[in-house]
């Protein structure tokens, strides 16, 4: 399986890359780590291609900061495995690094990229669950001007994304909002292997407690649909309530019943409805236990 | 296009002449004669083309060849030095680690890159680390152990 013959572009500015996938249009794509878009080109799954533009050599894209009172900001080269192991994240936003872990293996977390992982736009990305629970904005450039795109915007379809390729848009950087006293959150995949596989489903759950009631939360689902999708109905009886089992058990049917998963090789569509049950379950309970006191 | 890239291969400074379209993966083993770094599902799924990027363990089929420009690469050709085989390397052999040898560079690289980052690794994460690796004949058993006891002596050559 050889590459098809293409040129590649170390972009040194954004404005470069920018201003080239506007001249080159169709034919281009960006690249950052490679991890998803090189398999794609050996295959011959991106057609017509006959530039890629490496983002690598962009300085400022690399960068992992957190800002008290407003939250984590993540370059779009900050590799998974920076992610997953950053004291930071790791204090700040626990499940954040959890979920940058569960992507494929070591070799491509340290090659690939958040920023990627969300661009490429998988239904079952391990990270967008939790992004989109966690509401987090996605930061671009693209000549004309930049746009801040809040994460349940940006996912359009399967492999699909709002990002405008006739204005070069070029995702920047994600941006998590930080967790205050009585917030907590979670990401919980649901897969055959602990490692190098994709997710059946995943469940991600972001709760913020008022007193003995849930004040606020949000729950997204990945896999179960053509973007991750959010559990509108299983957060509004969360909403308000007290936390008990049968609750739990209510949100969990709630959620399964509004994804829309397939049935294919790695499991069925009645499965995939019921982990969502399961796992919104146990998603909303380890939020609440690893909350910020 | 072809470029000029220069970069540091296995502790020397080269520089050489490379197509954009080729892998990190094919260049080393086409044009560089180092065949040590295996070509296995060319998809990242099963880590025998494990090199070093920078001490870190990449997939070189899922790297282009041009990304090295000013970067430093290691592969298991790199990792004996002046004729003395790396503890790792001494303890897969000592351990059995491998059968039939075609995943045991990969394995080397990733180990090498987990214990530059984690001397004193647990089981666990040995078995993470070379999550990336698939062997399909020892079951991984000897090579966990022999990952856990090559930090181990890598521990005590450094106290000596």
């Amino acid at each position: 399986m050889s590459l098809p013959d293409f040129d590649f572009v170390a972009a040194k500015s954004l404005k470069e890359a920018s201003d080239l996938a506007r001249e080159r249009g169709n034919r281009c794509v960006f690249m950052a780590g490679g991890t998803d878009i090189i398999p794609l080109l050996k295959d011959n799954l991106l057609k017509g291609i006959d530039t890629v533009i490496g983002l690598e050599c962009i300085p400022e894209l690399d960068k992992l900061e957190f800002a008290d009172g407003e939250g984590l900001r993540i370059g779009a080269l900050t590799k998974l495995h920076s992610i997953q192991n950053s004291p930071l994240v790791k204090e700040k936003m626990p499940a954040v690094a959890q979920a940058a872990h569960y992507v494929a293996s070591s070799q491509i977390r340290r090659k690939g990229t958040m920023a990627g992982n969300i661009s490429n736009a998988s239904p079952s990305a391990d990270t967008a669950s939790i992004l989109l629970a966690m509401n987090a904005s996605v930061k671009t450039y693209a000549s004309g001007g930049g746009r801040t795109i809040p994460i349940g915007n940006f996912f359009t379809g399967v492999k699909k994304t709002c990002l405008e390729k006739d204005k070069g848009e070029i995702v920047t950087e994600i941006d998590i909002p930080e967790l205050k006293p009585g917030e907590g959150s979670a990401y919980y995949k649901h897969a055959v292997r602990k490692a190098m596989d994709l997710a059946i489903i995943g469940v991600a759950a972001w709760v913020k407690m008022a007193g003995r009631k849930v004040g606020d939360c949000r729950i997204a689902m990945g896999g179960v649909g053509v973007t991750p999708l959010r559990a509108f109905n299983a957060e509004k009886l969360l909403k308000g309530a007290e936390i008990t089992d049968e609750l739990l058990e209510e949100a969990g049917v709630a959620a399964s019943g509004e994804c829309h998963p397939i049935s294919d090789v790695r499991a069925s569509a009645e499965y995939r409805a019921d982990m969502v049950r399961v796992y919104t379950k146990r998603a909303i309970k380890t939020a609440l236990e690893t909350m910020k006191a | 296009m072809k470029r000029i890239i220069r970069f540091k291969l296995n502790g020397e400074e080269v520089e050489e002449y490379v197509q954009d379209s080729i892998t990190m993966c094919d260049f080393l083993r086409k044009q560089m004669h180092l065949s040590g770094t295996k070509r296995g599902c060319e998809e990242g799924e099963c880590g025998a083309c494990t090199i070093l990027l920078d001490g870190g363990a990449i997939d070189s089929c899922l790297m282009l060849a041009a990304e090295a420009d000013g970067h430093e690469i290691v592969t298991i050709e790199g990792v004996m030095k002046d004729g003395v085989l790396h503890p790792l390397q001494r303890e897969f052999m000592d351990k059995w680690a491998l059968q039939c040898g075609f995943c045991t560079p990969g394995m080397i690289m990733s180990a090498l890159s987990l214990l530059n980052e984690n001397p004193h690794p647990t089981e666990l994460e040995i078995r993470d680390g070379i999550a990336g690796n698939l062997c399909r004949c020892t079951g991984y058993a000897k090579i966990v152990e022999a990952i856990g006891a090559a930090a181990e002596v890598m521990e005590r050559e450094a106290r000596a």
